[in-house]
């Protein structure tokens, strides 16, 4: 059955693009005001908000707070419209707990957690449809939101899946191919330094392919830096610009 | 809904505005604050909309459902109202602690809706007596700036308008009727909202009322009340809310204000969305 497989004989997946192709991304920071950090992003139909309140003071039961360094706490949630199947529940399910506590531990790496001890930073993510890589999309989307709330931070973490479907690495994933039932390599990195803060494999995978997904991967991470770097340095200078006109007068 | 504290002097300023029918926002008492509607954002779902009304900010995804009938009402179709308080609204709605608000919220509208003119509830049937549609409305909350149940509401409305049921074949053989939904994306019907109510929040203030109050006037507000309205100016549901009271008179003057409001904003909001339809631009959703 052509047009069914998940990678043609000419080198296209299901939705046309090429095995290191990712999907559009497109994002938009500072889209709640009441929030300390916003950010809005889409990765194909993956649409994600994420928001980030604080530094403040620890809500709640004051046992939480860390003498020496900063306390990250995360939700991940997703809507009940967002899935193909209507979900019952927006969070508290196992899946959803997870991804928080993955959601934690990535930022816990690259916030700058000693400048601010014992108080707590909240960051909110919220998958408001969901066509694979979720992980991903709240990662890229948290990223731009703790930028956006001027949280001090070693890099942007950046993450990408990947897979290895007829002998070729795929960057990316959408649901269908989530779903497929191959091997799913997830990475979040630190572009500019060639870290990685969060690796995650599901299902099996040959381990002479790993290094290869994982150098595909890598290069796919890059790749998404480089566009939201590039937009969030132009954004940067077209205010930089309207604060000198503001200035000058 | 967040920690908008006001002081003595703040309130007293807010209060004499309200008097002398100037806000603070430099409204009349009964004005809307700017608002924008956009439908079929979410393509998982079968209807979506949005709504920002000044800082409030408000998705409704509608997805349908086939599914048995209810004994009781063998003919006609369902609505399921979910509301679910995002954490991205305030640290305060994180776990479980925005529940009590959204079962306020869906107790509201499930009653603004309870009125058998408010949609066509008899198209919703497919096979009476035994199939019908049930629609899930799922309301996420992401920012609240004030008036969050008008917001809803409005929300709401334009995502029925948007709504998109497949239609259905149905073919009998032995034993039974077997329904076979159509695959065409482009094979549906639409739902008929222009009886829905729009439910309009009257906040009594001193001895004035106003309507779509900003949050820092909810918190002068002692007493409001809560009604669902339709565009020929029936009133679908009502409720009292907060810890004043209110004299008879004060009422009957509050419903006058929330059914001319409410029947001009139906007006309005209809015309608004039927305008988008035309149109047919591509959706810009957050990215704006």
């Amino acid at each position: 059955m052509a047009g069914m497989e998940l990678l043609s004989d000419q080198g296209f997946r299901m939705d046309g693009r090429k095995p290191n192709e990712l999907r559009r991304i497109r994002f938009k920071k500072g889209v709640f005001r009441q929030a300390d950090g916003s950010a809005y992003l889409e990765q194909g139909n993956t649409k994600v908000l994420a928001a980030v309140y604080g530094p403040h003071e620890i809500r709640g039961s004051r046992g939480k707070a860390l003498h020496d360094k900063l306390l990250i706490n995360c939700q991940y949630s997703m809507a009940t419209f967002s899935t193909q199947d209507r979900k019952r529940r927006p969070r508290g399910d196992r899946k959803a707990q997870e991804m928080t506590s993955h959601l934690k531990q990535t930022f816990d790496a690259v916030v700058l957690t000693e400048l601010y001890p014992k108080v707590q930073l909240d960051i909110f993510v919220e998958v408001l449809q969901s066509d694979g890589g979720n992980y991903c999309a709240s990662v890229n989307a948290a990223t731009l939101a703790l930028m956006d709330a001027g949280i001090p931070m070693k890099d942007y973490v950046i993450a990408c899946s990947g897979s290895h479907m007829r002998d070729t690495p795929i960057v990316d994933m959408n649901h269908l191919e989530e779903s497929s039932g191959g091997a799913e390599v997830i990475m979040a990195i630190l572009p500019r330094c060639d870290q990685i803060v969060f690796l995650e494999m599901n299902s099996r995978l040959h381990e002479d392919h790993l290094s290869g997904v994982m150098d595909h991967v890598m290069v796919g991470c890059k790749d998404i830096f480089n566009i939201l770097n590039q937009q969030v340095q132009d954004e940067l200078c077209q205010k930089t610009e309207l604060d000198k006109i503001v200035t000058t007068g | 809904m967040t920690d908008a504290e006001l002081s003595e002097a703040e309130k007293t300023f807010i209060l004499h505005s309200v008097q002398d029918n100037f806000r603070e926002d430099g409204r009349g008492n009964e004005d809307f604050r700017h608002m924008e509607v956009e439908t079929g954002l979410i393509s998982n779902t079968n209807g979506s909309a949005r709504v920002r009304l000044a800082n409030t900010d408000v998705l409704v995804g509608v997805k349908v459902q086939l599914t048995a009938v209810d004994p009781e009402k063998p003919e006609v179709g369902r609505l399921d109202f979910f509301i679910d308080c995002s954490a991205n609204a305030t640290p305060a709605f994180e776990g479980r602690g925005g529940e009590d608000l959204g079962s306020e919220i869906s107790a509201m509208l499930t009653r603004a809706y309870s009125c058998p003119s408010a949609v066509d509830f008899h198209s919703l049937c497919v096979l009476p007596g035994q199939q019908c549609w049930l629609l899930y409305v799922d309301v996420l909350l992401l920012e609240c700036g004030g008036n969050l149940f008008d917001a809803v509401s409005i929300a709401v409305k334009a995502a029925l308008f948007n709504l998109k049921i497949p239609n259905v074949t149905m073919t009998k053989d032995e034993g039974g009727v077997e329904l076979d939904l159509s695959d065409d994306p482009f094979d549906f019907k639409r739902l008929n909202v222009a009886g829905a109510p729009v439910v309009v929040t009257v906040n009594k203030i001193g001895h004035k009322h106003v309507v779509d109050a900003s949050e820092k006037e909810e918190e002068c507000t002692l007493a409001r009340i809560i009604l669902g309205v339709t565009e020929k100016g029936t009133i679908t549901s009502m409720r009292k809310e907060g810890s004043g009271s209110l004299d008879s008179d004060s009422i009957s003057e509050m419903m006058e204000s929330a059914r001319k409001v409410g029947m001009e904003l139906n007006k309005i909001l209809l015309k608004a969305l039927e305008e988008e339809e035309k149109q047919g631009a591509k959706t810009v959703g957050f990215l704006r």
